[in-house]
């Protein structure tokens, strides 16, 4: 049994491009980007879309529910868990694994969405479902 | 189209560099590379560096090592893979007809500076458009690459027995290196028995962080042929990126898929025909998703065929890294393609130490993988040829 330790994520940088996503953050929402040329969702979400580069993008609201694609827990003395979460809707974020057993997070385990505060936004996380 | 050979290379014997300054040891590094050839420093015409190099560019150290004569430059980074990618970058400018004679560095001496390479959690910097999403995840190279080989055991059922199959090559291959930083044979259970970092990774999975560096020079055949070295001909090169892809994760292969393609291609060869590998060794997984990648087995099949000793020279059908690689000769400023390129050339030549030598040496590779594995890198591969 290896708790993870209560770990007060980094300030994310907000600018221009990522202030949406960290104005819902604070909402208690998670967007992902549309890009509405093709109707493809992308992650991070940005005023630009990755399938052709044209400003034609809308921010739509997770439902936050997922799958955990990968992880890792980093060890030492304040343990915690890096992962690859894959969103119901499709994309893939980075995120980490909280209010859990370290040693029992697992691929293919579903989650679902949990705010972290930080001295900024808070930070998308996951905890199991 | 006028081919290249690489004349020169030099692997700085330092693991700890106290006492100089990373300027010094690029100097140094070109020094040692230039003596090998056979060549001065009014003979190079074109010079290429990576972010480790002090300044903007290239331009410090070409002022700094005072190379006059300077008609190309190329400072493209990729993290570690940089200097395999400058290989080729190299060959086609010579083979454009507008350089000689090349020059490439590298050098850094994080463990001088006590850097924490592996599982420190450090910034990318301010307006990289990534960093706000992944900096407050508490990423580190450790657990970034950690995570593929988690999905790597989830997807094809590797094990860490596998995984440590990898750094018991290496270290049989380190013992004979008498500059490598750790010498000592190791097994199996050692491997998966060293203290956790990341799961699944163990410490022993894991490349040694040490100072130094190395540095090439890259001809043209005119040059190559009044040289009284072996020659070694650059057959065939590719590079290639990958990322994230805007939210379509695929930890299961890298871009040396594409690099390896496009550098077996331009050479007319295959992996069968490979005798020596160098292949970019941050981690024991890094090691096996670039052997399925370039070809050299199928995907999700690296776990079993780096088993049983399958990359140690003169026992496996793979010799690999034989001087110990980044898991247990050398890692110099945490860049590990340079010594990538700088191996293969010893083994192409016949100059590896003889207890690892291939004994037919006609065809050689040099792969390698620069920022992460896990997010977004670049990776280089080289063909070289003994002629």
């Amino acid at each position: 049994m290896t708790p993870d330790f209560d770990r007060m994520p980094a300030t994310p940088n907000e600018d221009p491009d990522n202030k949406p996503f960290f104005d819902a953050a604070r909402a208690g929402k998670l967007i992902i980007g549309k890009c509405l040329d093709t109707d493809k969702l992308f992650f991070p979400p940005r005023h630009v879309s990755p399938y052709t580069l044209s400003n034609n993008v809308a921010f739509v609201e997770s439902k936050g529910e997922g799958e955990i694609y990968s992880f890792s827990v980093q060890r030492g003395k304040e343990p915690y868990c890096l992962a690859y979460v894959t969103l119901s809707e499709g994309p893939t974020m980075m995120t980490n694994i909280i209010n859990t057993d370290l040693d029992a997070v697992r691929a293919g385990q579903k989650v679902k969405l949990v705010f972290k505060p930080s001295e900024g936004a808070p930070v998308p996380m996951f905890t199991p479902a | 189209m006028s081919p290249a050979y690489i004349v020169g290379a030099f692997e700085h014997p330092t693991r700890k560099a106290d006492t100089k300054s990373i300027a010094q040891l690029h100097a140094e590094v070109a020094f040692g590379a230039l003596q090998d050839a056979g060549l001065s420093v009014d003979d190079i015409d074109g010079y290429l560096c990576a972010g480790d190099a002090p300044g903007m560019g290239g331009l410090s150290m070409a002022e700094y090592m005072n190379l006059r004569n300077l008609r190309y430059i190329d400072s493209t980074d990729t993290g570690g893979s940089s200097y395999v990618i400058h290989v080729g970058h190299a060959a086609d400018m010579i083979a454009q007809g507008k350089c000689d004679v090349c020059l490439i560095t590298l050098a850094g001496r994080p463990r001088a500076e006590g850097m924490q390479t592996g599982t420190a959690v450090r910034s990318a910097g301010s307006g990289v458009p990534d960093e706000p999403f992944e900096l407050p995840m508490g990423r580190t190279i450790a657990t970034m690459h950690a995570m593929v080989a988690q999905r790597h055991m989830y997807q094809y059922g590797t094990t860490s027995e596998q995984l440590a199959w990898v750094k018991v090559a290496a270290s049989h291959h380190a013992q004979h290196n008498e500059n490598a930083m750790l010498r000592k044979v190791v097994t199996v259970e050692d491997v998966v028995n060293s203290p956790m970092i990341a799961d699944p990774l163990h410490r022993l999975d894991c490349c040694v962080i040490s100072d130094g560096g190395g540095a090439l020079i890259v001809a043209r055949e005119e040059v190559a042929r009044k040289l009284k070295r072996p020659l070694v001909k650059v057959r065939g090169y590719g590079e290639a990126v990958k990322h994230q892809m805007a939210g379509a994760v695929d930890l299961t292969y890298s871009a040396s898929v594409k690099s390896g393609k496009t550098a077996f291609s331009m050479a007319g060869c295959k992996p069968s025909d490979i005798k020596y590998a160098s292949i970019y060794d941050s981690f024991t997984i890094s090691v096996i998703v670039q052997l399925e990648d370039l070809g050299f087995c199928e995907k999700g099949q690296g776990g079993k065929f780096v088993s049983d000793g399958n990359l140690i020279s003169g026992v496996g059908k793979l010799p690999f890294n034989t001087d110990g690689g980044g898991l247990c000769n050398n890692h110099p400023s945490n860049r590990g393609g340079m010594t990538k390129v700088i191996e293969a050339v010893r083994q192409a030549r016949g100059e590896a130490h003889p207890a690892v030598q291939v004994p037919n040496h006609d065809l050689v590779l040099a792969n390698g993988k620069g920022g992460s594995l896990c997010t977004r890198h670049g990776c280089g591969t080289v063909i070289l040829e003994a002629v």
